[in-house]
């Protein structure tokens, strides 16, 4: 069992009554990428912003780098809010070293990492340049580069792709995978399932203050049957028996969860039936329809901006 | 503790700098020269039409000839000694005779005579107009006994002493009313300098929550730091404004007047002291006000609502600025002290327990106490900013935060 950079066990968080999070066990293993899948206003932020000691829980416990009370361990996180916000009259080198310095580092250490940093995002021109003069996809990059400026061993995005072009999101994975290369911890949120497909050794999907799945991607799809989907000549006849119940036909068209005794009993009804078989496949779900399946309600699709990586 | 000062320290010196090394720190920097030029311009534009209006009253001298001339004299003996203004002018007319000689010239004459005076220096006769003060017989009374003194003396009249002047050095020793004037003084200048520079704590959270930063500060340093080094920068921007001015006038007084300072009477525990106390006080009462203010401007969700809220807060300072004065004429009365020991109240009161008694201890007292309140202050400014803003530890809330959400 390797050590675990965060642990949350039965943290509950209530707004007013209301149950944003309602009894929430996270455990995140130091050196692996974590997503937390869930849909909007699910919890996520708020279990992101617990975790981080923004705010206390009202029941429940956690621990972040090994210290039960998380703004002890702040030098040694970084974190990326949801909303962005930078002091829009910073230059960008300052806003980074002063990121830094909120985490311990000294104002120079902070202006010479910001330099070096700003040079390898390609973004060292703009080093001197208040952020009001930078675009939008800048200022937040120059953010990211401020949330690790400090080398934290801990890193928490909440919501980092959203706003970004393909090619920033695109860039901004290859960061998260250099963080880890180095050795870091990366916690995000998002709910766009395709980074966390891409990303994430081990999700955690919550809905509605709860976590309803935990463990790797692969696992999340194994939760669900694999599906078949049959098409074929005859339309009808004593083979359509052999179908579980529940298949959905359209035409010639059949759908249908992959029967626990498996695919041959159904072939080997269609073939003596002479069903005579156009088109045969047995699909995994993917991990979207794992994830609408967990939540347990229709999550709406992103739109395509976010989708194409 | 040394991570929530250095954090603090991080904070400060982040607003600080935003706000001194901006263009717009000059303007506020310079603000106080503005009323000063516009009452120069006003002044020097309003000089060429008042000049003539306030004008010593004038009388009309119609007694006979020889009482005019020596009349005459004495007014001018009179007002070498009491400068110009003290005395009515005088213009001589011929000798007024007969029954409404002298009304006739009250009601005749142009230029308007406010009294005349008729008869002899044996009998004379005074006639004022309905505008002429009342004053104005004495003054007059004034000159006719003058002239009937050096009329009786003749020649055996003492010449005008030359008195020699030799100023002394040391201030006398302040009488308690002279100690009174010090200390209100003392007082209303900490209360305007406080007025003109605590409401801006009111509105320095609403630019961190406007752009967001708020969340990344709240993520990485305590609350407490925030808070604290919210108010450390604006105490030091506070005693920018207050250095760069305290030295400019410090030095104007020293180079061109400094008879000003010769003249002031000297506060009950010394001059080096009061001056001492004063900026201790000043940091004090600052640091109370703004930690109150820093908490309230906090809950602001706009800057609708620090506007709103801007007057009665000014409000607040002026009932304590009256709480604080009402014990300064008897420091030890049960106001006096009830204003000193009331934490917000209490920098100002000592202030003017400074000018009025020397003791030394009770200053060390108030300090204490006032750092303690302040501290108070700060936590529940911060813990109500965790609990109603970012909404941690209990449900707590605002009644118009519940209702606008």
């Amino acid at each position: 069992m390797t050590a675990l950079a965060v642990e949350a066990h039965r943290l509950v968080k209530r707004f007013e009554g209301q149950r944003a999070v309602d009894g929430i066990d996270l455990a995140v293993a130091e050196g692996t990428i974590h997503g937390v899948l869930g849909p909007n206003g699910a919890g996520k932020t708020t279990t992101l912003r617990t975790l981080l000691g923004i705010i206390e829980p009202d029941e429940g416990w956690r621990t972040v780098l090994g210290d039960d009370r998380p703004m002890r361990a702040a030098p040694r996180i970084g974190y990326l809010p949801e909303e962005r916000g930078l002091y829009p009259s910073m230059q960008a080198k300052e806003a980074i070293a002063f990121l830094g310095a909120l985490r311990g580092m000294t104002l120079a250490d902070g202006r010479r990492r910001a330099l070096d940093l700003l040079e390898e995002a390609g973004l060292g021109e703009a080093a001197t340049k208040t952020i009001r003069q930078l675009s939008k996809g800048m200022a937040q990059t120059v953010q990211l580069l401020g949330t690790i400026v400090h080398r934290p061993r801990l890193l928490v995005l909440d919501e980092p792709f959203s706003g970004l072009d393909a090619i920033n999101q695109q860039r901004l994975e290859g960061l998260i995978r250099a963080q880890v290369a180095e050795g870091a911890t990366v916690l995000f949120s998002t709910h766009v399932i395709a980074h966390a497909e891409r990303l994430c050794e081990r999700i955690s999907v919550i809905a509605r203050g709860r976590v309803r799945f935990d463990g790797t991607v692969a696992e999340a799809r194994g939760r669900l049957p694999q599906r078949v989907q049959l098409v074929t000549r005859q339309a009808d006849g004593a083979w359509r028996a052999a179908l579980p119940a529940d298949a959905a036909a359209d035409g010639r068209r059949f759908t249908f969860a992959l029967p626990a005794g498996g695919i041959e009993p159904v072939l080997e009804a269609l073939i003596a039936g002479d069903a005579g078989i156009e088109a045969l496949s047995i699909e995994r779900p993917s991990l979207h329809e794992a994830f609408v399946d967990l939540v347990g309600e229709a999550v709406p699709q992103p739109d395509m901006g976010e989708l194409a990586p | 503790m040394r991570q929530l000062f250095a954090s603090a320290w991080v904070i400060a010196r982040r607003d600080y700098g935003a706000t001194v090394f901006s263009r717009i720190f000059l303007l506020f920097l310079l603000t106080p020269v503005f009323p000063v030029i516009f009452g120069g311009v006003f002044a020097s534009l309003g000089t060429g039409e008042d000049q003539a209006a306030p004008r010593a009253p004038l009388v009309a001298i119609a007694t006979d000839a020889p009482s005019a001339r020596m009349l005459v004299t004495a007014h001018d003996r009179l007002r070498a000694r009491l400068g110009p203004d003290a005395l009515p002018d005088l213009a001589r007319q011929p000798a007024a005779d007969g029954a409404g000689a002298g009304e006739r010239l009250l009601a005749g004459h142009d230029r308007g005579y406010d009294a005349v005076l008729t008869g002899s220096l044996d009998r004379p006769h005074f006639l004022l107009a309905a505008r002429g003060p009342a004053s104005l017989a004495d003054d007059v009374g004034l000159i006719v006994d003058t002239a009937r003194a050096d009329r009786a003396l003749g020649a055996a009249a003492p010449p005008p002493i030359a008195l020699g002047t030799a100023r002394v050095a040391a201030a006398p020793e302040a009488t308690a009313r002279d100690r009174t004037g010090v200390a209100k003084a003392g007082q209303t200048g900490l209360f305007i300098i406080l007025v003109m520079l605590a409401g801006m704590s009111l509105s320095t959270f609403i630019e961190e929550k406007s752009n967001k930063v708020i969340e990344v500060l709240a993520a990485a340093v305590p609350v407490d730091a925030i808070f604290l080094g919210k108010l450390a920068s604006m105490l030091g921007i506070a005693l920018t404004f207050v250095g760069v001015w305290s030295v400019a006038i410090a030095g104007g007084i020293i180079a061109f007047r400094p008879a000003i300072v010769m003249g002031l009477p000297v506060p009950a525990v010394g001059w080096p002291v009061f001056v001492a106390l004063l900026i201790a006080y000043f940091v004090g009462n600052y640091l109370l006000l703004g930690a109150v203010f820093l908490g309230i401007g906090s809950q602001a969700g706009s800057p609708r609502e620090v506007q709103v809220m801007a007057l009665p807060v000014t409000m607040l300072q002026l009932v304590l600025y009256g709480f604080a004065s009402a014990g300064v004429a008897h420091p030890d009365r049960w106001i006096a002290i009830a204003a000193a020991i009331f934490p917000w109240s209490s920098p100002l009161a000592m202030i003017a327990r400074a000018a009025e008694l020397p003791a030394l201890w009770p200053h060390l007292l108030a300090m204490l106490w006032q750092l303690v309140w302040l501290v108070l202050a700060l936590r529940v400014a911060a813990g109500m900013f965790r609990r109603a803003v970012l909404k941690s530890g209990g449900g707590w809330r605002w009644p118009w935060m519940r209702a606008s959400r």
